[in-house]
């Protein structure tokens, strides 16, 4: 592959002189730099800015938290798990939906700054840390869920495995078990590579704030300089990370699936259930990182810098990738399950297809498998960004029914017609709004606090790219510099 | 090794886990003469300080039964047949439910050959009861004992119009269940260790029909019974053995302690 080396400044003008408008090199994030000090200067004030707009989101982000998540929970926990909807036979119900869509929700992040980090595509640079901050609070909501369903979460300790006086260890048959431990290494996994990539940063910050700010970053910064050898050790550290974290990502989601597919379950005792929920997780998160960027750049000052038009097209170009691996093992499942012919299978997949939640099957299929190729394939689509968040959402809506199909609906059907009954969630509903606004509670605080955007990250990519020739594109690239 | 015979009901992917198909305590129900008339619920009830959960919770799947009778209608009016299928914990001797429970309260008892469920040590992730094939399993929503009048009509000041005495009743042998934890059919294990230290206190063994179940006791046709399955020579061991026993879901290789005699 032929390798032309235009370093930056003077990209040269491309042949065709007759698209100039659209070819104009500086629409592209790599090819229009900023001074650093200029670009810092604006992170440092898309973090201060705030408007009346902001307080008013953030109060009532903060009266949902408070009346429908610890509200809420603490009635549930003081009550009993009879306020809910759960019961015979579908003794899971949304909040183990909650807990499969935050995980899912959690993946792109760590999909969007590890494997695109370590497959060196540029297009990543401005919107890792937004991804990655996905995956903490994510993850966060997911724990929450998890400890909402338990029947007695006063005792949830007796679920990690502390020494005690009778030697009563958890078992490590369960997968339940086996959840808890890839869940708790990809929360400590992913905060450690959410924080290193955030150090150079926050020692930006420090250097220019302060009072109480100047504090929390000079706490945070961990005496970061800026030496060669700092930087040396952390580019190490983050490559290990990097690395590391991609076969927990796949651990996680593959073992949340086990759950099920492990169970002796008409519809759930899958063997392609591992992938299948990955590729779901990728599914809903990339989605749902097409939504946090559009909230990003048209909210936050200076957001429209350093989130182009470029980077909603490769994000709807990875969603539209995902979207035809996720209907592969989507139909891979269904079908060979409707092929196997068992009494029990075939009743089930009867009542998703006709059954009172038919209509979350059909806009599954339409949400997630059918819509989203009909619609990426164009360029235009792809980088309209309002357009592709609305795509985002769809997705997002579509992957939620999927988990709530796998869950109360498929619940529903047992061996035992005699118990058939249809879940209804009932303080459910309230629990779940009460996740949701946590998860943009927190977002909205960490926009305040951290720099949303790896300032440095797009300061390297900018300084030290070359051009790749990829059949009949040039592909920025930073290979050569490393 | 052509001489070899392999007991395929002991070897599977959990063959380890798995014991002799035939416990030590079972249990026949002959569907013949069955009439579902639910002694059985209510004696179960009784001896075992089941929950009152109310009307509504009741109506919602929520019934706090260990015995059930399953009610399938047969035909089309006017030549419809009844069938009923009392439903309990099968006591399996390769239960789904055992290996799923993150804190071990749902393990097998070796002296019993039974499946326990340890109240205290329960958390409520309810994955046993999602994994039980014949759904036999209930969960504690509320404080249905705290609260026995739950469900009931109440004044406006919010008194409760009608007393139920019942909480009064409770069986001092068996532990009374709060909120957020799992129970099942025991197989009334408090009778089997009655039973077991008056013999020891005789020197001797248990004697097949010494004592029986709450349900197989209430039972006014004699549909369900209850004995020794590892004695050949015991009622319930004879009954099994006859040409109408089956096993219910025999093919998960649950290996069910309850045979049901087919309707003949």
């Amino acid at each position: 592959m032929a390798v032309t080396s235009k370093y930056f400044p003077g990209a040269e003008k491309p042949h065709e002189a007759h698209h100039e408008e659209e070819d104009d090199p500086r629409q592209y994030l790599m090819y229009d730099p900023k001074p650093r000090g200029e670009m810092n200067a604006m992170v440092m004030e898309s973090m201060h800015a705030t408007s009346w707009k902001f307080w008013l989101v953030l109060g009532i982000l903060v009266f949902l938290v408070v009346t429908c998540f610890f509200y809420a929970w603490g009635y549930m926990i003081a009550e009993g798990l009879g306020v809910a909807g759960v019961m015979r036979p579908s003794y899971w119900g949304i909040f183990l939906v909650n807990t499969v869509f935050w995980i899912g929700i959690s993946h792109a992040g760590t999909f969007i700054s590890a494997i695109l980090r370590v497959f060196k595509a540029e297009f990543r640079r401005p919107f890792t840390r937004a991804a990655e901050l996905m995956t903490t609070f994510g993850l966060i909501q997911a724990g929450a869920s998890i400890f909402m369903h338990l029947g007695r979460v006063w005792l949830a300790y007796w679920l990690f495995p502390l020494p005690n006086a009778r030697q009563l260890w958890p078992n490590f048959h369960s997968p339940l078990m086996w959840d808890l431990l890839a869940i708790t290494t990809y929360v400590l996994g992913s905060t450690m590579y959410l924080f290193l990539p955030l150090i150079p940063d926050l020692a930006m910050a420090r250097d220019r704030s302060t009072g109480w700010r100047k504090i929390f970053y000079r706490v945070l910064a961990l005496g970061f300089r800026g030496t060669e050898g700092e930087w040396r050790h952390l580019q190490t550290a983050m490559n290990f990370f990097a690395f590391a974290i991609i076969p927990v990502m796949f651990s996680v989601h593959t073992i949340v699936s086990w759950d099920f597919a492990m169970a002796m379950r008409p519809g759930w005792s899958s063997t392609v259930f591992g992938p299948y929920f990955v590729l779901g997780a990728l599914h809903s998160g990339m989605g749902a990182v097409a939504v946090v960027l559009f909230i990003m750049r048209t909210t936050m000052k200076h957001m429209d810098y350093f989130i182009r038009k470029e980077h909603f097209d490769a994000l709807g170009k990875l969603m539209l990738i995902v979207t035809f691996a996720y209907s592969y093992f989507f139909f891979n499942d269904y079908i060979v399950q409707w092929y196997g012919g068992d009494k029990w299978t075939d009743t089930l997949l009867h009542w998703l297809e006709e059954g009172p939640m038919a209509w979350m099957f059909y806009q599954l299929l339409l949400f997630n498998i059918i819509l989203p190729p009909l619609l990426l394939w164009n360029k235009k689509i792809r980088e309209t960004p309002w357009l592709l968040a609305l795509i985002g959402l769809m997705i997002n809506v579509g992957m939620y029914w999927e988990r709530y199909l796998i869950i109360p609906v498929m619940l529903t059907i047992n061996r035992m017609p005699f118990t058939w009954k249809l879940y209804e969630p009932r303080i459910e509903i309230f629990l779940t709004i009460g996740t949701f606004s946590m998860f943009l509670l927190f977002y909205m605080i960490a926009s305040r606090l951290i720099p949303l955007v790896p300032v440095w990250e797009v300061q390297e990519g900018q300084m030290t790219h070359t051009l790749r020739k990829v059949g009949k594109a040039h592909v920025p690239t930073v290979s050569e510099f490393e | 090794m052509s001489g070899m015979t392999v007991d395929l009901n002991r070897v599977g992917a959990k063959g380890a886990l798995a014991e002799e198909a035939e416990g030590k305590w079972g249990m026949t129900i002959d569907m013949d003469v069955c009439t579902g008339c639910q002694a059985c619920v209510a004696a179960c009830a009784m001896e075992n300080n089941l929950s009152f959960v109310g009307e509504e919770d009741a109506g919602y799947g929520r019934t706090q039964h260990w015995i059930r009778i399953e009610r399938f209608w047969d035909g089309e009016f006017p030549n419809v047949k009844t069938n009923f299928q009392p439903m309990l914990c099968q006591q399996c001797g390769h239960a789904p439910c055992e290996p799923v429970c993150p804190v071990f309260a749902t393990p097998h008892s070796n002296a019993e050959q039974l499946n326990l469920q340890v109240y205290n040590r329960c958390v409520g992730t309810r994955y046993c009861a999602n994994n039980c094939p014949y759904q036999v399993r209930s969960f504690n929503w509320r404080d249905y004992h705290i609260e026995p009048n739950l469900g009931n009509e109440r004044d406006v000041d919010g008194a409760v119009k009608i007393v139920f005495p019942l909480h009064n009743q409770f069986n001092p042998d068996v532990t009374v269940r709060r909120r957020g934890i799992m129970e099942k059919c025991t197989f009334c294990i408090q009778r089997i260790h009655k039973a077991q230290d008056k013999a020891k206190a005789e020197g001797r063994e248990v004697e097949d029909g010494e004592f029986t179940t709450a349900c197989a006791q209430a039972c006014p046709a004699n549909a369900i019974v209850f004995g020794r399955i590892d004695h050949e020579e015991s009622l319930v061991s004879q009954l099994a053995h006859q040409d109408r026993g089956v096993k219910h879901l025999e093919e998960l290789n649950t290996l069910p302690r309850i045979t049901y005699l087919k309707e003949g």
